[in-house]
């Protein structure tokens, strides 16, 4: 398959990994900042090709993983309503909040619909009118353009019946707030690439200055990460640290104008609390105030006591890049996928279910 | 064997009503008429008697028995009906049964249309036609609307045994070589491209087929089969993991080697699914010694069936009740059974 054949060539990566080895003379901490990334490397084993004294460890960019918990319990508490049309992508059906989760609810009575676009729900608000539809509006800034299309589409269609519950998050405050922390190893970010090509790589431009990291917009095959850790250890070993664009193919230095004025029409930065790491400032959007009355929240919204995750779990420091999963004494014991404990285990492309998955 | 005509019933549709009433459940003329109006006459069986009596030589007989439910009722290259006969042909082929005889029972929702309930019998006719099996005997019950979905099927088989062999998970053997029949995934693929009106630039069909022709090859060789699991629900990662854990035996699988069709890895690159767990209908894996490797190859390649066999693994010792997956890029990563269902990402 075009654009992705060539990217999976064996002897490209292995000639990648090869360069790396040839360059490297110390160690280095790198983090890919993406889920997607952290899925990718354990998938395909790439972390077993780099010479030893490259480390990657794995973001907190797994949406799914970082929605907070009471998100998750308005969530559940909303699509148990009669009168709702819970619409939802399919990898926050599992996803447990403090009691229950959405296969629950539906297994309970609820109307939980999975839709593979925000607009598939704007269809069936349109076609069940008497029923209200709410779509979980979950994602990095990848998602966000799409999810703010639907809301303004709402809008102009006139559908009274259609809100959102959003849970959006940001990608540089993340960084940034892993930067800040003193405890933090890493030394170079291979920043998400689907994020870029919505946001361009400017933002990341102060990040990079401010702290002295190279970072790498970088893709999600084997050969992109690869092409991505060896355009940061080359940046490394030269004492050099500017923002650099792995994934041109997709990527523009401008990113994509168009979704980003709709953004910032529709959504309004606000601070997020993320499962496992806390609140970082202005690291989240909500509904402007001009869409404030599609926000499902104000229409559904209860007063719920969240649990937060059991305290043996770490995944807030895996998230942070702190430690990996296997340090966790709960990991592949009390918690699962089946069962998990907290953020990293509950979704696919979180970094201790990539583990827990592919790990021989 | 010649492509078998469509049956045409002897009772011309539409029968009296259009759609199917709770009266048809009723035991009374209604459930009479629809029974030997669009079933016996679809199966050319009797409805006169409460069982079948089939003639089967002394010897060992397979039974199986497989419930059906799919939504859309109708998908890319099959339907309910075929994919109900297909699937207990298939779980009677994997013991190297020859299919002789199928009891198929419908639990049908008010409201399903009589001209659908032809349409699925016609299918399930020539399904079993096509394998030299015959639908002798059947059920039907009739549920209120919204307390099922259009029509669940259930069908029993059985099949004989021509050969002596012990072709269960206990004879699979460490050094054992696994063939694949064909591309993987289509059948999910297919289906959910169906039932989410998902799109895509070329038609993914099923694969939906009996498994038989193709076994029938294997044992008419010679071949010393040790095992053969057809592909099902959770796709051949999962049936790989089913036969690890029963041997106590590692399974290694090449990724490079196995089948995908480019729309069907189109599809599961843009949902987020793997095509090792995607559903097939129409494919199987077969153990067989190294040494007859070869010929079960051969013999699978011969049959249209199973044309598209490769060999994508082998039985190892090293990591009891694992599956391991050999990367495209040489790496080797574990391959697990899936907690639940695949899921869509969100990006």
């Amino acid at each position: 398959m075009k654009h992705v054949d060539e990217f999976r060539d064996p002897a490209s990566v292995l000639e990648c990994a090869r360069e790396i080895g040839a360059i490297v003379t110390r160690p280095w901490t790198l983090m890919e900042v993406c889920g997607g990334q952290t899925h990718a490397i354990v998938k395909h084993g790439l972390d077993e090709l780099l010479p030893s004294q490259v480390t990657l460890i794995h973001g907190p960019g797994c949406p799914v993983c970082v929605t907070d918990v009471a998100i998750l319990d308005q969530a559940h508490a909303i699509a148990a309503r009669p009168e709702v049309v819970f619409c939802t992508f399919g990898d926050m059906l599992r996803v447990p909040g403090t009691s229950t989760d959405l296969y629950q609810v539906k297994a309970s009575g609820g109307d939980v619909r999975v839709v593979y676009s925000p607009l598939d729900a704007l269809d069936i608000a349109a076609a069940e009118p008497a029923r209200e539809v709410v779509f979980f509006a979950i994602g990095f800034e990848t998602t966000a353009p799409a999810n703010a299309m639907s809301v303004y589409l709402a809008r102009q269609r006139g559908l009274k019946n259609f809100s959102m519950l959003v849970s959006q998050v940001l990608v540089p405050p993340a960084i940034e707030a892993i930067m800040a922390s003193p405890r933090s190893r890493v030394q170079g970010f291979l920043a998400a690439g689907h994020v870029c090509a919505i946001m361009g790589t400017r933002e990341y431009e102060p990040i990079a200055a401010k702290h002295r990291v190279p970072i790498v917009a970088t893709g999600f095959e084997p050969l992109d990460i690869m092409q991505g850790v060896l355009m940061c250890v080359r940046q490394l070993e030269a004492g050099s640290h500017r923002v650099e664009n792995q994934y041109a193919r997709v990527v523009r230095e401008e990113g994509n104008a168009g979704a980003q004025a709709l953004m910032r029409q529709v959504f309004a930065v606000r601070d997020a609390n993320w499962r496992g790491i806390g609140i970082i400032d202005a690291s989240g959007l909500g509904l402007s105030a001009e869409y404030r009355c599609f926000d499902a929240l104000d229409r559904f919204g209860t007063t719920l006591a969240s649990r937060q995750d059991d305290g043996v779990c770490i995944s807030g420091l895996i998230m942070q890049g702190l430690e990996k999963p296997a340090a966790c004494p709960a990991f592949g014991k009390a918690c699962t996928p089946e069962m998990p404990l907290g953020a990293t285990m509950v979704s696919s492309e979180g970094a201790c279910a990539a583990y827990y998955r592919y790990r021989r | 064997m010649s492509e078998p005509r469509e049956f045409q019933p002897v009772c011309p549709a539409p029968a009296r009503s259009q759609r199917v009433s709770m009266a048809h459940g009723g035991g009374g003329r209604l459930m009479h008429d629809l029974v030997r109006d669009v079933f016996a006459a679809a199966f050319a069986c009797s409805a006169d008697h409460d069982a079948a009596v089939v003639e089967i030589p002394a010897g060992r007989i397979a039974s199986t028995i497989d419930g059906y439910v799919v939504r859309p009722m109708f998908f890319p290259g099959g339907d309910i009906g075929s994919l109900a006969v297909h699937g207990t042909l298939n779980d009677l082929a994997m013991c190297g049964a020859r299919p002789v005889s199928l009891a198929a029972a419908f639990i049908i929702e008010e409201g399903t249309s009589i001209d659908v309930l032809h349409r699925i019998a016609r299918s399930m006719a020539m399904a079993a036609q096509r394998a030299g099996a015959v639908i002798s005997t059947g059920d039907t019950k009739v549920v209120e609307r919204g307390h099922g979905d259009g029509v669940y099927i259930t069908t029993s088989g059985v099949g004989r045994c021509e050969h002596d062999r012990d072709i269960h998970p206990r004879s699979i053997r460490e050094g054992d070589v696994l063939l694949v029949s064909g591309d993987v995934g289509r059948h999910g693929i297919a289906v959910m491209s169906a039932r989410e009106n998902l799109s895509f630039e070329s038609a993914i069909v099923s694969d939906s087929q009996c498994l038989w022709p193709a076994v029938s090859s294997l044992l008419e060789a010679g071949v010393d089969v040790h095992c053969l699991r057809d592909l099902t629900r959770g796709g051949l990662a999962t049936a790989l993991v089913e036969w690890a854990q029963a041997t106590g035996l590692e399974i290694e699988l090449d990724e490079a080697a196995v089948r995908v069709d480019p729309a069907v890895q189109g599809a599961c690159e843009l949902l987020g699914l793997d095509p090792f767990y995607v559903a097939n209908e129409g494919r199987m894996v077969v153990a067989v010694p190294a040494a007859a490797a070869d010929a079960a190859l051969a013999a699978l390649r011969r049959t249209p069936e199973a044309s598209g066999s490769v060999v994508a693994g082998r039985v190892l010792a090293g990591r009891p009740g694992q599956v391991s997956l050999r990367t495209r890029i040489g790496t080797l990563r574990n391959l697990p059974m899936l907690s639940g269902a695949q899921l869509p990402r969100i990006c």
